[in-house]
């Protein structure tokens, strides 16, 4: 689950973890207001999105007065930021981040992730801050320094000064720096961070360590015992049909194609969106039904499906274990009924009851073209499509 | 031969008396699994009896610990159905008892959790599948987990993958071709796991009676690669591969919690080029999993061998 970077500013500071003095704001005078409370002479006019690249897309703007707050709120509140994160259609700005500016002697990067090869939590930290981390992995991997932490002690401070160290954080700022490590760790193993990246850290001229960025994502398997991060949920930056899904606990995920997919599995929903690309169709969706769905789900999903216009056609692919094939035809032929079916629908059925699924979908009386195998039904409803 | 299970192997089933847990403890008793008893904290002392397809009505003792179910039933191996919240503790307990193996098939386990089981075994015996996996089967012999028994036939190919329906659909690729699986594995889906597939890979290269494998794997993480290395270095048998997420879009979880693209790493297309230039041959689609097999088996002679069922 992601969250605003204000909403990551607050959390990291329960942690001892420095960030600049800041204000959420929804309107105008909610961003004027938080500017005239921070009394700085320089504040910062930040866009909150969920969403990288903000800076570049204009979503970051430095105001020197009141009236220049007044001016970069206006235009920022209600705008749709293209980042190349948000992809083209861009992300609507609903709220701000108004926070003091700082005096930025030096830009570093220090993120912390969990190393599946290990399975152990890294710390990683670069001189390079305020660039990809990525790039900088391509670029000059070496200026990468890692430390892998041992979960039975957690981050050791001789381990955050030798990160320290190999940056190049100033000597005399290293105990901040090694405070400001072990913060972030605490944060990230307390809430079940994903990843916390800190793009950039900055050094100011008055010797202060801050976090300039804050970019925290959560564990979803771990959000059932943090109801505090929960709350801090902002649907407006999910989409509509995947927030549909979850309140059914359907695993699904849009995307940009015309051909909806139901299959039980993500390895096989997965391949099935392979497949359908493979005999050149385009997914418009990943969704995994599940092993224990009941006909209501199966229904719910269906809906999710046919509720995106961009779908032409729904290719069913369903390899029963303890999903049982009949399970699943009830569940489409109660979802055609209640919905209506005008577009073309393959089911491919395979597994337990398949010979049961097969005799209900043929029975039913509605128009659905039954498969084979899964390239059978791919190629149909590519043909279908078209 | 096979790996990991065979018909000797006795297994206890972790939060037996749960729905899930009892509707597979059926299912593997069906199968001819050596089920022999079970945990639930509190309800030790009593039994949980079980309908069989057969007709048959089993008994099986419940315990309080696993400790005590090992001790009582001379178990080795334990499934473990317990919810997410509570699952890492089960794997533990049952590390603890110092069983064998332990396959954990719940889904949803905090990653976090995982990092202090995988640290809490080191050093221990016990080897973990899982978890979020749909378990491991030795056809014909011991079935422990969610998948379907009917669908394996016995035989000579090892099946290893992170993907559960996934693993349905190759298995039944290659016994509709007459070829049989020694045993199946299920890793699973999740980023931290007990057991990679170098792992199972090494077991496949040491059973005399696996003669090729077929490596199931998605986009997320290094552990094709890895396992490509390894394969090179190290296997004397044929191996195949899948890699499911070829369109899975960048840093959006596909289901699984480590079918992720993150940070530009882990696409289906690296893993597909490493498999393939360490000489594993990659089906292009899922259907044909079991063609690219045969295709192998055929080029090195081994086809008719791997073909135990007419």
């Amino acid at each position: 689950m992601n969250i605003h970077e204000y909403q990551g500013k607050e959390v990291l500071k329960q942690y001892g973890v420095a960030v600049p003095e800041g204000r959420v704001a929804f309107t105008v005078d909610e961003a004027v207001e938080a500017a005239k409370e921070l009394g700085t002479p320089v504040v910062v006019v930040k866009a909150q999105i969920h969403a990288g690249g903000r800076g570049k897309a204009g979503g970051v703007k430095v105001a020197k007065s009141l009236d220049e707050v007044r001016k970069y709120a206006s235009e920022l509140l209600g705008k749709v930021l293209v980042t190349h994160q948000t992809g083209p259609e861009g992300k609507e700005v609903k709220r701000l981040l108004i926070e003091q500016g700082c005096d930025i002697k030096k830009e570093y990067y220090v993120g912390v992730v969990v190393d599946r090869s290990t399975g152990r939590v890294v710390m990683m930290a670069s001189e390079e801050g305020g660039t990809e981390i990525e790039e900088v992995a391509a670029r000059t991997p070496e200026k990468i320094f890692k430390e892998v932490i041992d979960p039975a002690v957690g981050l050791q401070p001789f381990q955050a000064r030798r990160l320290a160290f190999n940056i190049n954080i100033p000597n005399e700022l290293v105990g901040k720096a090694v405070q400001f490590m072990t913060g972030l760790y605490n944060a990230f193993v307390d809430k079940d961070c994903s990843i916390a990246e800190i793009n950039p850290l900055v050094v100011t001229g008055d010797g202060s360590i801050l976090a300039l960025d804050a970019k925290l994502n959560f564990d979803s398997n771990a959000l059932f015992r943090h109801p505090d991060i929960v709350a801090l949920r902002d649907l407006d930056e999910e989409d509509e049909k995947e927030i549909q899904a979850s309140k059914f606990d359907l695993s699904y995920i849009a995307l940009d194609g015309n051909i909806g997919c139901m299959v039980n599995g993500a390895g096989l929903a997965m391949a099935t969106m392979d497949i359908i690309k493979y005999y050149g169709g385009e997914p418009a969706n990943f969704l995994d039904v599940g092993g224990g769905a009941s006909k209501e789900k199966v229904t719910e999903a269906f809906k999710i499906i046919l509720s995106d216009p961009k779908v032409k056609g729904i290719f069913v692919n369903i390899f029963g274990g303890i999903m049982r094939c009949d399970v699943i035809a009830e569940g489409i032929i109660a979802a055609v009924r209640e919905l209506g079916l005008d577009r073309p629908l393959v089911v491919r059925l395979e597994g337990t009851n398949v010979e049961l699924g097969k005799k209900l979908l043929s029975e039913s009386g509605l128009n659905i073209t039954p498969a084979d195998s899964m390239a059978d039904g791919a190629q149909k409803i590519v043909e279908l499509v078209k | 031969m096979s790996i990991l299970v065979d018909k000797n192997t006795k297994v206890i089933t972790q939060g037996i008396t749960g729905k899930t847990a009892l509707f597979h403890a059926k299912g593997a008793l069906d199968y001819g699994t050596q089920m022999v008893g079970g945990t639930s904290p509190g309800k030790g002392g009593t039994t949980v009896e079980i309908r069989l397809e057969s007709g048959e009505t089993r008994k099986l003792p419940v315990f309080n610990t696993v400790r005590e179910a090992a001790d009582a039933t001379g178990a080795t191996a334990s499934v473990i159905y317990v919810p997410p919240a509570f699952a890492a503790d089960a794997i533990m307990e049952a590390v603890d008892a110092e069983l064998d193996l332990v396959i954990c098939i719940t889904e949803g386990i905090p990653v976090l959790d995982m990092v202090k089981v995988k640290r809490y075994m080191e050093g221990k015996k016990t080897r973990l599948i899982g978890p979020n996996c749909p378990g491991v089967i030795t056809p014909g012999e011991c079935k422990i987990g969610i998948m379907p028994g009917y669908i394996h036939t016995k035989g000579h190919v090892g099946v290893v993958s992170r993907s559960g329906t996934l693993t349905y659909e190759a298995v039944h690729q290659l016994t509709t071709r007459g070829i049989g699986q020694s045993t199946a594995v299920g890793i699973g889906g999740d980023p931290v796991k007990g057991t990679e597939f170098i792992d199972v890979l090494r077991m496949f290269n040491e059973d005399p009676d696996t003669y090729a494998v077929i490596l199931i794997g998605e986009i997320g993480g290094t552990a094709e690669e890895e396992a490509a290395d390894w394969i090179k270095a190290n296997m004397t048998k044929p191996v195949v591969g899948f890699i499911g997420g070829a369109t899975a879009p960048p840093g959006k979880r596909m289901g699984h919690a480590g079918a992720i693209i993150s940070g530009g790493k882990g696409t289906a297309a690296e893993k597909k080029a490493k498999l393939e230039s360490c000489g594993v041959k990659v089906a292009p689609t899922p259907a044909e999993m079991g063609a690219t097999l045969v295709s192998v088996l055929e080029e090195r002679g081994l086809l008719e061998k791997c073909i135990t069922r007419k």
